[in-house]
């Protein structure tokens, strides 16, 4: 039988892009030098995985690549080697390179490359304990010298084990062979098996585990790595793990190392459960080098020198204190496709209901005698139809929200990238990962953030010594946070660097001609023209950022969105810039309201309140507009009539009602015949066939199925010529006439 | 537009007239409507279908010409009124007022649009070849919108430039 294994090639693949993900991810949290034993094991995890599939699938140049990563993880998770800078950016290399690879099957392209090539030399030039050749990439860090020196430290522990398991084990399908033959792999071990419990044979079941065993393993990995291996059996079997003694040393590495060969590719000694065994030597020196047989090999185990002769003279050991750091992150597992069961559960549900609502509707409409009676219940029905499509509604737009971290998860790695590039120290924090959001926003989020980051990090942040004369902390630091705030999602992107500088801006403004010289303009409005088209302050173009597509695009993309972009700053301290966007696209709740003949929609979250205007309260404005005083805030009255052009629609402020919205921070009044139902409308792009029209963002189509047009605040507000560019306050003294 | 005896205004006996001609490779189907007295015609493959007036939403600070928005199964789809455009005397919509939905290629993207006509006429195969160029003369806006002159029998017939006219 034969299995067509091309149509798991995509769940390979997906899965694989998760994999190297992760990789990267946990490779951005090493440090070199310390290397916590639980990143390094998810890394080789994920890189395993991964050999694993394209093995299967036969995409063999992958897994001989996959394979070197592996081998020098092993051997830093083995304390074999120090975790050296120029690993780490070898082997994010390798993920670039692995990606590439990936999609070359995705479009069917043969899927070796000259990088793969490459760094596999790179790979095991270090293995060989070589400087990789700086020709071959620009990993050259210098740090590799160092770590490639031919000394190495090594930490060995002894391990005292008890493994009691539970009468039931075998049935749990667990064979405790199993466990010893991957025990034998960390090293040197002896095995005691108790026998004591083993009950006469006409009170013994054959199907009952009697033994337990005592372990002693003399081993260079941690207890917490050696009790990895017992993790199935852990609920089953009293298991203890004493470190008897631990013990540091120097040794010279064997030059002549095969360093190749991957030891957890093979077999290790077959273990008699019942005997104490030892196993063939498998110490740091000769890791790779396993025995088949339990005999002794020719080489020396390392066993009596250490243990027996802790004070040999050549060696230095000194004991240390097992390092043990939680690792508490708020990890992303979800992708991009998958929708958690329990909103699955809940849209099943829903249709249920709805299935119920529409049985019992359907009832009162097949009832021939329909009379007045029946009413109540029709109406009863009707209202929970409303119900149930609401909540189902709601639960589809929650399959489409996913968490942010999918956005943020790409940056560590561009701050990473970045900050070598120019040679500062930053640390990126992320916090509120997990806030929700509409995908298609999140698509479309992520360019713009990639802008601002890299902004902040070229012009935001100063040079490492900039920073110590400032008496600033050496390392910089971006943050970004995300969080809900009313309908919408707030993304803040804040540095500790120098601010904006407004003399530079304002100048450059004046030479663009954006601003008169004369113009007087606060610190925030001087701030905001850097989101003004053709603005850079950019010394010189740099590779990171300035090049020509500027902050004011960054504000256009984030504005298609309806969203806005702020940017406070403060001159030494630092600036943050805040993205606001609706959580979803696609639908939005809002106000109907009459304007003449015309029914137009006011989205409910701009909305701040609704009131008949007290005329004692309105004042004109040097013949501008006129303005409502509305609790010590004065609230310019826009006319929608006027701006839209509609006529017919009265004209008087006293008939009309005054809806107070609030864009950009500014809260204008919008004057209405009349405010009529709040409703949730599907967008429906006006663009689509035919143009943008100013003031209005899209459109949607009734109940009654003629369409409305929903109106876009800021744009009316700009109509109303209310707003000069750049300029964050409100102009109240252009006549609203010419402005429209 | 009562004047033209030739004129149908039942949208479904134009499409049957759309669908009895029978295909030329050499020619081209033209659908043609009246407008003051004038017969114009468009290239029959951008017609997707004719319809009733129907009352439009309309759009803020939009040209005259532009009667609107209509909901067209879920779609949002302008209506231009091709009198108006041309700067014909306006005349009251009624019930016989036809909407023809055309799709046109405007700037790399597909639209669909609505014009409004006074009545849909017949389809005619047309030989582009034998068509003429606009006169030189009178108003030059409106000559760009035209993509040529043809004699259909006695009957002078308008060929429009869709994508020009509906270019707004």
């Amino acid at each position: 039988m034969s299995i067509d294994l091309s149509q798991f090639y995509e769940v390979f693949i997906d899965e694989s892009f998760e994999g190297l993900e992760t990789m990267e991810a946990e490779l951005l949290n090493l440090e070199p030098g310390d290397v916590e034993s639980e990143i390094i094991n998810n890394i080789f995890r994920a890189a395993h995985s991964i050999k694993g599939g394209s093995g299967t699938f036969g995409f063999n140049a992958i897994a001989e690549f996959t394979h070197e990563i592996e081998t020098l993880l092993d051997q830093i998770r083995n304390g074999e080697r120090e975790l050296a800078a120029n690993h780490v950016d070898l082997m994010l290399k390798s993920i670039d390179c692995l990606r590439d690879m990936l999609r070359a099957i995705q479009n069917d392209e043969p899927q070796e490359s000259e990088d793969a090539v490459q760094l596999t030399q790179q790979f095991r030039a270090i293995l060989a304990d070589e400087t990789p050749d700086p020709s071959g990439t620009d990993s050259g860090s210098d740090g590799s010298v160092e770590s490639t020196a031919p000394v190495a430290t090594k930490v060995t522990n002894i391990l005292d084990i008890t493994f009691a398991p539970e009468p039931h084990l075998f049935k749990t399908g667990n064979e405790p062979l199993f466990i010893f033959e991957d025990l034998a792999e960390f090293g040197d071990m002896e095995v005691v098996a108790n026998v004591d419990k083993i009950p006469q044979l006409n009170e013994l079941v054959s199907e009952d585990c009697y033994f337990s065993w005592n372990i002693t393993l003399d081993t260079s990995s941690s207890a917490e790595e050696v009790q990895r291996v017992f993790e199935w059996v852990e609920d089953d079997a009293k298991i203890e793990i004493k470190v008897v003694a631990q013990f540091e040393e120097e040794i010279e590495v064997d030059s002549e190392l095969d360093a190749l060969s991957d030891s957890d590719g093979q077999s290790s000694s077959p273990i008699q459960s019942a005997e104490p065994v030892s196993s063939g030597p498998a110490n740091a020196d000769n890791n790779a080098d396993h025995t088949a047989d339990s005999a002794p090999s020719n080489t020396t185990p390392i066993k009596p020198d250490s243990a027996s002769k802790p004070e040999a003279p050549k060696k230095e050991f000194r004991p240390v204190a097992s390092k043990q750091k939680s690792t508490d992150k708020a990890k992303s597992d979800s992708s991009s496709i998958r929708v958690g069961t329990d909103k699955v559960d809940s849209l099943i549900n829903m249709v249920g209901e709805l299935v119920i609502t529409q049985a019992m509707l359907n009832e009162l409409g097949e009832d021939d005698q329909f009379d007045h009676s029946k009413l109540v219940a029709l109406r009863e029905g009707l209202a929970q139809l409303a119900h149930n499509t609401r909540d189902l509604q709601e639960s589809v737009m929650r399959i489409r929200m996913l968490p942010i971290s999918f956005v943020f998860s790409r940056f560590p790695r561009l701050v990473r990238d970045i900050s070598q590039k120019l040679d500062k120290q930053v640390e990126l924090k992320l916090l509120g990962e997990g806030t929700e959001l509409d995908k298609t926003v999140m698509e479309k989020i992520s360019d713009p953030m990639v802008h601002l980051i890299r902004n902040s990090l070229d012009h935001g942040l100063e040079t490492t010594s900039e920073r110590i004369e400032a008496g600033k902390p050496e390392t910089g630091n971006v943050t970004l946070n995300a969080y809900h705030q009313g309908g919408n999602i707030v993304i803040e992107i804040i540095d500790d660097g120098r601010g904006l500088n407004t003399q530079k801006i304002k100048q450059k403004a004046i030479d663009n001609g954006l601003i008169e010289e004369t113009d007087v303009l606060s610190d925030q409005e001087i701030n905001e023209l850097i989101f003004q088209p053709g603005f850079s302050t950019a010394d010189e173009v740099s590779d990171i950022s300035g090049r020509g597509v500027g902050m004011d695009v960054v504000k256009r993309n984030i504005n298609a969105l309806n969203g806005t972009v702020e940017v406070a700053s403060e001159p030494g301290v630092g600036s943050t810039f805040t993205i606001r966007l609706p959580l979803t696209l696609a639908i939005l709740d809002g106000q109907l309201v009459k304007v003449g003949d015309n029914i137009y929609i006011i989205p409910l979250v701009s909305i701040v309140e609704s009131l008949q205007i007290d005329r004692s309260k309105v004042n004109s404005v040097g013949g501008g507009v006129d303005v409502l005083r509305l609790r010590e805030e004065y609230i310019p009255i826009l006319r929608l009539h006027q701006l839209f052009n509609h006529p017919e629609a009265s004209q008087s402020l006293d008939d009309g009602l005054l809806v107070v919205v609030e864009s950009d921070n500014e809260k204008v009044g919008l004057l209405v015949d009349d405010l009529l139902a709040q409703q949730q409308f599907v967008i429906k792009s006006l663009e689509a066939n035919y143009k943008k029209v100013d003031g209005i963002s899209g459109a949607t189509i009734l109940g009654s199925g003629s369409i409305s047009l929903i109106i876009d605040i800021s744009g009316v507000v700009k109509m109303a010529g209310l707003k000069k560019p750049g300029q964050a306050g409100l102009d109240f003294t252009k006549p609203l006439s010419e402005a429209v | 537009m009562q004047s033209v005896s030739t004129t149908s205004n039942d949208p479904q006996e134009a499409i049957n007239l759309i669908t009895a001609e029978s295909e030329n490779s050499d020619l081209v189907q033209y659908l043609t409507f009246m407008m003051a007295d004038e017969e114009y015609g468009i290239e029959i493959l951008s017609v997707q279908e004719i319809r009733g007036w129907e009352k439009t939403t309309v759009i803020p600070n939009s040209e005259a010409f532009v009667k609107g928005v209509i909901n067209l199964r879920g779609t949002v789809v302008p209506v231009i009124d091709l009198r108006l455009r041309f700067g014909l005397p306006k005349v009251d919509y009624n019930e016989l007022t036809v909407v023809i939905i055309v799709k046109v290629e405007l700037e790399g993207q597909i639209k669909i649009m609505g014009i409004v006509v006074d009545a849909v006429s017949d389809v005619y195969n047309i030989e582009k070849q034998q068509a003429k160029k606009a006169p030189e003369i009178g108003d030059v806006e409106n000559r760009a919108y035209i993509e040529g002159l043809i004699n259909v029998g006695d009957k002078m017939v308008v060929l429009l430039d869709l994508e020009k006219v509906l270019s707004l």
